[in-house]
């Protein structure tokens, strides 16, 4: 169990350096999707099968395939090598990337922390009820707010995409059409 | 049992690369995607937590950030294809007009 972690972890971890040193950005959603994939496993070693399944139907699936399409509607080129050239602005990003990962590190590593089994949703108690079962009875009760505002933005969403890439009217019409 | 600690480093691993994806790309569609890199790395976190805590609460929240990180999806996509009509690129060096 434990080494299937680390064999995900790493593939999670390695696809996603592929995104960001890959220089063609379908080579870079594939990269991403490799990423995606390698957590539902690990979301599934975790005994998160809800999780999972959401993981792969709305990231690797649904988000992705809108990063293909627009990918495609757009003829992207790869960058040039001018443009990955690394100057003293990145590496000093990079710099300060590295000093986020040590102070998550030294926070997440703390004593503080380590909470322990506070929750009442053991492993047991999720595998006979079924978590899919839980996470419905808890979404129409302890959070049925959030759901209902979190419907109502997926509506404003697709509204303001819709605004955003309607195509212009032209500025005059077309002989014969 | 998976140790917490190793969950959580992994997700802080994978934080930092979407950071600095965000930081070394110039190109936008490959910062957005290190963005949804690092709201996975988020949620890695959330169901790191709910499994050492023996919790739902991180379920909930990794459910209510995947349907916020689709709308965003959504709408960031849109604007960059309207950009992308406008200025007929998509470097983020060029997109200069708010800079003094």
């Amino acid at each position: 169990m434990l080494i299937f972690f680390y064999i995900f972890g790493l593939l999670a971890v390695l696809s996603a350096l592929g995104l960001i040193v890959l220089r063609s950005p379908v080579y870079c959603a594939m990269a991403l999707v490799g990423t995606f994939v390698s957590l539902a496993a690990i979301f599934v070693l975790l005994n998160n099968e809800f999780v999972a399944a959401m993981q792969i139907l709305i990231y690797a699936g649904a988000i992705m395939v809108l990063f293909l399409f627009v990918i495609m509607l757009l003829n992207l080129r790869a960058e040039t090598h001018k443009s990955m050239h690394w100057g003293l602005a990145k590496a000093l990003g990079v710099a300060f990337a590295l000093g986020i990962l040590a102070q998550l590190v030294g926070v997440l590593s703390s004593p503080a922390a380590r909470l322990g089994p506070m929750g009442g949703y053991s492993a047991q108690r999720i595998a006979d009820e079924g978590a899919l079962h839980i996470v419905g009875r808890l979404l129409l009760t302890d959070y049925v707010l959030p759901f209902e505002i979190i419907s109502v933005l997926l509506m404003i969403a697709v509204m303001g995409a819709v605004v955003l890439a309607k195509r212009r009217p032209p500025r005059h019409i077309e002989e014969g059409s | 049992m998976i140790p917490v600690a190793h969950i959580l480093i992994l997700s802080a691993i994978l934080f930092t690369i979407g950071v600095s994806g965000v930081v070394i790309r110039r190109n936008a569609i490959v910062v957005f995607m290190c963005i949804e890199l690092m709201l996975n790395a988020v949620n890695l976190g959330f169901v790191g937590f709910a499994y050492g805590m023996q919790s739902m609460v991180g379920i909930m929240f990794v459910f209510f950030v995947l349907v916020v990180a689709a709308a965003e999806a959504v709408v960031g996509l849109a604007i960059m294809l309207e950009i992308f009509r406008t200025r007929d690129t998509l470097n983020i060096d060029e997109f200069n007009l708010l800079k003094w």
